[in-house]
């Protein structure tokens, strides 16, 4: 028998076999002026039987009351939390951001439409020679696209369906992807287009559910993973080893995006639990976490300048968090927005952000004022994916219409 | 059901935890957040080429104004 059970029976034991004596013993004429036990009167004034009753009460009931404490506990400590964070909410980003000068009209259009995909473009990734972009899709398809040309340079059919991640590795020689195989590959890539890339797969990454994103730290030899098994892990990519793996999500965690190489080793991930956390890479200790939306977060972001980070949800806002001040400091929404925002990313001087939605369209935020400056039309289904090129020059979309669309 | 309870304990246990942590973690006030994260984007405007807009001849995506041959 379980140690907690036997624990509450020997309680219980206890608690009848000394009820039942005392009751006898009051029962005794000798020993107490009361005529009535204890246990078969309601009637029971006295002080001293009530502090009998009490003790044995507390005694039998112990276990629970451990488990009441600790959420007595917890509540207290989340309105301390609360009221930490409010008494430092002195003033608002868009009022500090009034006297800066509105942003003028933008005039940005689809510029390329990579065509080949031949289903819906779950995820998209830049290269760092700012021409390159590798995209994923649901029929199991990776690609690896010249942006300026629109060729395929590159075109790996992975052995599940639903290729949710996909990233290009730093030095630009390798792609890793996964999905619904929960598993995250990587593939060398050769320059001789005849070479079979799906010979050289290397499987780096094991999670017990489907993998929602994946993204090579600063080298070619470390991939962080989230899995739709709540958990997210750092993986050596030669050996295949776990070297970290990070538990506190409380359901599948769908995004992730590591901190700007300056700032440290941290990394921010978004769930369906509505929680986005900050991580310490080396420890594995979830250092911050913020939970203001009300709906899966599909996207996280960091600012540029890593000291904050955007995060869109199915809740139709995309919000912003500053990490020095823990909490939240802007909302992105709009009455008229009433879909989910699927991906977000900064502009390089982080003044814009740009939200890819699940109502086909993409808005584009002025991060300090708070304000929509932009809509862009083009798509004909949701946009699933977005990405600012590393350069700043143009960003991507994909989405499920099958193609992906370079704005600039 | 005693399961339930000694999983839910440890899992509680944990929480409480990581809320004291979390709870006394240094932190500043919005309005020099806010300042910071405005003078981040002010510097770094001019290096925006989508804030900017840049010239047709430098952007890669952009397609040259004409292209005449003589």
């Amino acid at each position: 028998m379980e140690p907690q059970l036997q624990g509450q029976v020997i309680r219980q034991l206890f608690f009848l076999i000394g009820a039942t004596s005392v009751n006898s013993i009051l029962l005794r004429k000798d020993l107490c002026s009361c005529r009535k036990g204890m246990l078969s009167s309601p009637h029971q004034n006295t002080p001293r039987h009530r502090e009998i009753l009490c003790f044995l009460v507390e005694m039998a009931a112990q276990p629970s009351d451990t488990l009441a404490t600790l959420k007595t506990e917890s509540e207290t400590l989340k309105t301390k939390l609360e009221e930490e964070r409010a008494k430092l909410h002195d003033v608002e980003l868009h009022q500090v951001a009034e006297k800066i000068e509105a942003l003028g009209q933008f005039v940005m259009k689809t510029r390329r439409a990579l065509k080949g995909h031949g289903n819906k473009v779950l995820c998209l990734d830049w290269c760092k020679d700012k021409r390159r972009i590798v995209s994923s899709s649901q029929d199991g398809k990776v690609i690896v696209w010249d942006a300026f040309t629109t060729n395929k340079e590159h075109a790996v059919t992975m052995p599940c369906t639903w290729v949710m991640a996909c990233a290009y590795a730093p030095s630009g020689c390798a792609v890793a992807c996964g999905g619904l195989d929960n598993k995250c590959s990587v593939y060398p890539l050769s320059l001789d287009k005849n070479e079979n890339l799906a010979a050289k797969k290397k499987s780096v990454a094991m999670h017990t559910n489907y993998l929602s994103a994946c993204c090579f730290t600063n080298s070619d030899m470390q991939i962080l993973t989230s899995s739709g098994d709540g958990t997210c892990a750092l993986w050596d990519v030669e050996s295949g080893q776990m070297l970290q793996s990070f538990h506190g999500h409380a359901a599948d965690v769908l995004c992730l995006d590591l901190a700007p190489s300056e700032t440290g080793n941290t990394f921010v991930s978004g769930g369906c639990d509505k929680k986005s956390c900050v991580w310490d890479m080396r420890t594995g200790q979830c250092v911050q976490s913020f939970e203001t939306h009300e709906s899966d977060i599909n996207s996280v972001r960091y600012y540029p300048s890593g000291d904050a980070f955007a995060s869109g949800s199915d809740d139709a806002t995309c919000r912003l968090y500053d990490l020095r001040a823990d909490r939240e400091v802007a909302i992105y929404s709009k009455e008229s927005i009433i879909f989910g925002a699927s991906s977000v990313d900064f502009s390089l001087s982080g003044r814009l952000l740009f939200g890819g939605y699940n109502d086909y369209t993409i808005n584009v935020w002025d991060v300090l004022k708070g304000t929509r400056v932009s809509i862009l039309f083009g798509h004909e289904n949701r946009v699933s994916t977005l990405r600012v090129s590393p350069d700043g020059t143009a960003f991507c979309s994909g989405s499920w219409d099958h193609t992906l669309r370079i704005w600039a | 059901m005693s399961n339930n309870s000694a999983g839910g304990l440890v899992s509680l246990q944990k929480s409480v935890k990581q809320l004291r942590f979390e709870a006394g973690i240094r932190r500043i006030k919005v309005s020099q957040a806010a300042a910071e994260l405005k003078a981040f984007c002010l510097q770094n405007a001019h290096k925006d080429p989508l804030l900017m807009g840049v010239p047709s001849s430098d952007n890669p995506f952009r397609p040259p104004k004409s292209c005449a041959l003589f």
